[in-house]
Order: C-alpha cells, then structure tokens, then sequence
C-alpha cells in the first residue's frame, strides 16, 4: 500500500522517479484477475449455500423443525410421511463410528512408525503409496466393499446381512487411514529435534520417546487429524450407498442394512421427484444438516491444526 | 603433542579420552583428542564454532547414535568402571543414565515441572509416588529452583521463565542421578541474569558431579571452569588448568583466540 505521505505539493516530482501510467494500470488488471479467481470460488460457496437454505426455507414451512429433530421414521416419499432426521443421522454416525474405529489405530501407527521409527528411504516409498489410497475412487471402495469384504464378513458373521453398515464402514475406515496418517505424521513431524534428544539424553527408548514426549507434543495435531477424518467420514458418499443398503432405518447396530444422510440424497436425486414437492426439498434440508456437520468438523479441525502449528 | 595429562592439582580423572576421533560420515570431525575430566571439577571446552567441541561434548552420551552414519574411533574411558564408552558392547541408554545432558536451548517436555523432573525415573519405569516425590523435591533442591515452583509443581513447564526452564532441565537431568553433566552452551539463549544463576549452579553442583561445559563465552569459562580445552579445526590444541590457559596461554593459536584476535 501506498504510505501516506504529507509531502508539499509545491515541489514537483523528476520524471525518473514520476509513477508511470502503463505499470500502474497492468498491475491493476493482474490484480484484478487474482481477485476475481479467488473471489469465484467464494461466491460458488456462497451459491451452493444460498440454494441450500432456499430450499430447505421451504421444506422447512411446510414440515415443522420439531418434527424434523424429534421424529423416530424417515419415510419422505411415503404417504403417511415422516421426517425424522434422526434416523438418517444414526446411519451416518454408526457408519462414521466404524470407519473411525479402523483409521485411527491404524493411521495413528502408521504415524508414529513413519514420523519416528521408519528410515528416510523406507518413508520415501511408503508414503506415496499410501496416499494412492486416498487417490482410489470411492465408487471402487464401494464394490470393494458390497462384492469382497461384505462376503469375507459373511464368512465370520453369517447373519450378516448383504448390505450392512459394518462393512461399508470398515472400508469408508481403510480410505480414511491415510488423511488420520499424513496429517499426524505432520505434526508429528513437526515436534522440534530437540525435545527427542532431551528424552534421548535421559535414556529413553525411541519407543519411549515417540509415545511419552512426541505424541504428547503433537497431540493437538493428531487431534486435527482425527477430526479431519471424521469429516471425511460423514461426507462420505458412495461407499455408503453401495454397500450399506439404502433402508432408512434407527439403528444403532453396525450389522444391519441403513441409509445414511449422504446415501439417501443419491437416492432422492437420482429419482424423478418433481420439482417443488415435500420429497424433493427433503434433500435440500438434508444437504444443509450434513453441511453443518462438516463444517463444524473441519472448523474444529483447522482450529487444532494452527494452534499446534503455532506452539513451538 | 596432543598428549594433555591433567595439572598437577591432585585431582582424581572421572573420565578421559585417548586418541578419540569422530566421523560424520566422510568428514572428520575429531581428530585424536586426549583429555582428561578431573572428578568434581568443571572442564570447559572453548573454540571457535565448528571446532569440535559440540561433537566432543555429545560424544560422552552418545548422542551421535542417533543418527545414521555417524563413527566414533579410539576410547572414552569412564572411571571407576574403567570401560570404554563408545564400544559397541556399551549401552547407550545406560550410558545416558550416568552422564547427563543439559542443551543450549531449553528444552522441558511439554508436561508438568514434575513430570518433566521425573522423566528419567517414569522411562526406568519407577512408579512410586513417594520416591518419585522426593527424587523432584531433591532435584529441584540441587537445581535451585525448588522454592520457586514448589506450589506450582502440576504447573506446565512452558510457564516458566527461560531460565526457569533451563534450570527446570538441569533438574530432569540430575534425577538420574548422574556423575557427570555435560552442559552445551547452556546460557546462549538467557539473559545475564538467568546466566547468572545458572554459573552460580554449576559451583554448586560440582560437589557432586563432574562438569563439562561446552561455552562460546571465554568469560564464562574463566569464571566456571577449573580446566580449560581450547579446540580448533576438531583438534585438542590446549588443555590446562583454566587459570594458566587465560594469563598465560603455551600455544600462539590459543592466545590469538582469548585475545580475541580471531574467532
């Protein structure tokens, strides 16, 4: 910015040092494309949210907010229609619960072996390997669940039925192992040498080291990451509505078919509801409760992530 | 040259290099250093940055094991179990144990001041409280810090003062009981004051343990020191009592450095 300057206008300005025209007005022009990139990806958020709470103004006129938090069924498109988000959200949650389950031991390990125990050479090849993982479509976790886990969990649980929560989120859990391991490997990472050769220097073990002084100093990180994946979970899509059945059901038993808020927008959408009936504002109310959710996680998330970074 | 036996002071050796050498991979960092560290006494290493001293100093925990391609040669000799430190055969942890290390920045875990205190006891697995109690009340005694957090001891240790925290890891690294502490720079980064306090300390401690100090501070070195090693270029150049060495110093590039003609 231009500092203001309470010159005399009475001395004139040399040419040499006179601002030139032509350099002013290109950098204009560049700055004004920067600005309207960035300002574009602002206003589709703004869009997309704007649409949201439109839509579900409308649902929300004709099926009271009460209903909508308090009801025990879910049957939108049904006669006798009830609203229940609650059963929805149960999907979801139990869904997300399992997932969790499987990403953060595993990528809680992977982690810290990677960050404090694997040599530079074995990390150079394991991590990019590992983020392949996350690069695999979720259609193809999807299948992978219905058509080879869900079969090799019947093996184990015969009542299983062929669409279940279980194996869905066992799998939504094997895709979110690596955002929990990057991102606490980071933190970890960035817990400063120094505070490893303290330890070291009072005779611990790596292994002491990595679990009483590095994890404890990155907790916040991990922290972030744990929320991070959760957001994952609970905006994920295509797994769920594969594998997991799209019976919208309470149920808080992992080995039962349910649909989740995710899988039952795909279920809506892909129908043909006309416009401007109740079943086809329901997902627009359904949009904003997930919206709320992840935002909510991923708030928190950045939240954690820059206080640690701000720690040392 | 290169030989440096201990000054007549009647002083018994606690631990000593012969003909030691250190690696970092290709580069040869120490090159046939011989020194002697007299029991209760305070042996400073001075030098120009990048002499050597730094490395020799962590050479005596093992410190160097952590990373890859590091290669020590020659002995470092600890008394009285007469046993070279940097043999294979030697664990590093226990080594750790009994030769402690104060860092130039402070550096406290982020956990309580007594946790912080007791992390060498919890890694050894003691889980008594009641000797935990008195392993921080002594360690914090000896460090001089005890009646100025003792109310506060479930405090976090970042709440502390720099030089609070530096004295707050001399504490940790004395409730191992060690018999020697090594000290890197421990002032570089305190005010005068905390410095201050912390020289006084290392007074205090040497009637209990063995003291090397590595200092960028020539002053420091002759207000702490009882002998004095002057490195240059990863080379013992000389080592006397620290008295002799600041008047009148035997060797040209010694008295260049304390005069302050280079370095």
């Amino acid at each position: 910015m231009t500092p203001s300057v309470a010159a005399s206008a009475a001395r004139p300005v040399s040419d040499r040092l006179a601002k030139r025209a032509s350099r002013h007005v290109k950098e204009r022009i560049i700055e004004a494309i920067l600005f309207a990139a960035a300002a574009i990806s602002v206003f589709v958020t703004l869009g997309i949210l704007y649409v949201l709470l439109k839509e579900s103004f409308v649902f929300f006129s004709q099926v009271p907010l009460w209903d909508f938090l308090t009801d025990t069924q879910w049957t939108p498109l049904f006669d006798d229609a009830h609203f229940g988000i609650i059963v929805l959200l149960s999907g979801t949650a139990v869904s997300s619960f399992v997932a969790l389950l499987v990403a953060v031991p595993i990528g809680t390990v992977i982690a810290i072996f990677l960050s404090e125990f694997a040599s530079p050479r074995t990390r150079e090849i394991a991590k990019p390997i590992l983020e392949v993982l996350s690069g695999i479509p979720t259609v193809v976790f999807g299948f992978f669940a219905l058509l080879f886990v869900t079969p090799i969990l019947q093996w184990f649980i015969p009542s299983l039925p062929g669409f279940s929560l279980l194996a869905a989120g066992l799998v939504m859990g094997i895709m979110i192992i690596p955002i929990v391991s990057s991102i606490s490997e980071d933190a970890m990472r960035a817990v400063p040498m120094a505070l490893r050769e303290g330890s070291y220097a009072m005779g611990a073990t790596r292994l002491q080291t990595a679990l009483k002084v590095v994890f404890p100093a990155a907790i916040s990180g991990i922290g972030a990451a744990y929320i991070l994946g959760i957001a994952r979970a609970v905006g994920e899509t295509m797994i769920l509505a594969i594998a997991a059945g799209m019976q919208p059901q309470l149920v808080w038993n992992p080995m039962e078919p349910a649909a989740t808020i995710t899988s039952f927008i795909v279920q809506v959408a892909l129908g043909d509801l006309p416009h401007g009936s109740v079943g086809y504002n329901t997902i627009f109310a359904a949009g904003l409760t997930l919206m709320l959710f992840t935002l909510v996680f991923n708030m928190l998330g950045f939240w954690l992530q820059r206080r640690y970074r701000e720690r040392y | 040259m290169n030989t440096h036996k201990l000054p007549p002071t009647p002083a018994k050796v606690k631990a000593e290099t012969k003909n030691f050498n250190f690696y970092y991979g290709d580069f040869h960092a120490l090159k046939n250093i011989n020194l002697q560290l007299g029991e209760n006494q305070v042996t400073a290493l001075i030098g120009p940055s990048g002499c050597g001293k730094s490395t020799l100093l962590r050479s005596f925990n093992r410190m160097h094991d952590l990373y890859a391609g590091n290669r020590y040669e020659g002995e470092l000799l600890l008394y009285p179990d007469d046993t070279n430190l940097v043999d294979p055969r030697v664990d590093p942890i226990e080594v750790r144990m009994r030769l402690s290390m104060v860092f130039q920045k402070p550096n406290p875990f982020p956990k309580s001041i007594y946790e912080n205190v007791i992390y060498g006891q919890r890694v050894r697995g003691v889980t008594k409280r009641s000797v935990l109690d008195d392993k921080v009340e002594e360690a914090l005694t000896n460090a001089a810090l005890w009646n100025e957090v003792k109310h506060r001891l479930h405090d976090m240790a970042f709440a502390l003062s720099g030089g609070q925290q530096q004295r707050l890891c001399i504490a940790r690294a004395l409730a191992t009981d060690p018999e020697v502490l090594l000290f890197d720079e421990p002032t570089s980064a305190l005010d005068p004051i905390a410095t201050a306090s912390i020289e006084e300390l290392i007074h205090e401690l040497k009637k209990k343990v063995t003291i090397l100090i590595v200092t960028h501070n020539m002053q420091q070195a002759a207000r702490v020191s009882d002998y004095t090693a002057y490195m240059y270029l990863g080379e013992l150049i000389e080592f006397g009592v620290t008295d002799e060495i600041f008047i009148k110093p035997k060797d040209k590039r010694t008295e260049d450095y304390i005069t302050g003609r280079f370095g």
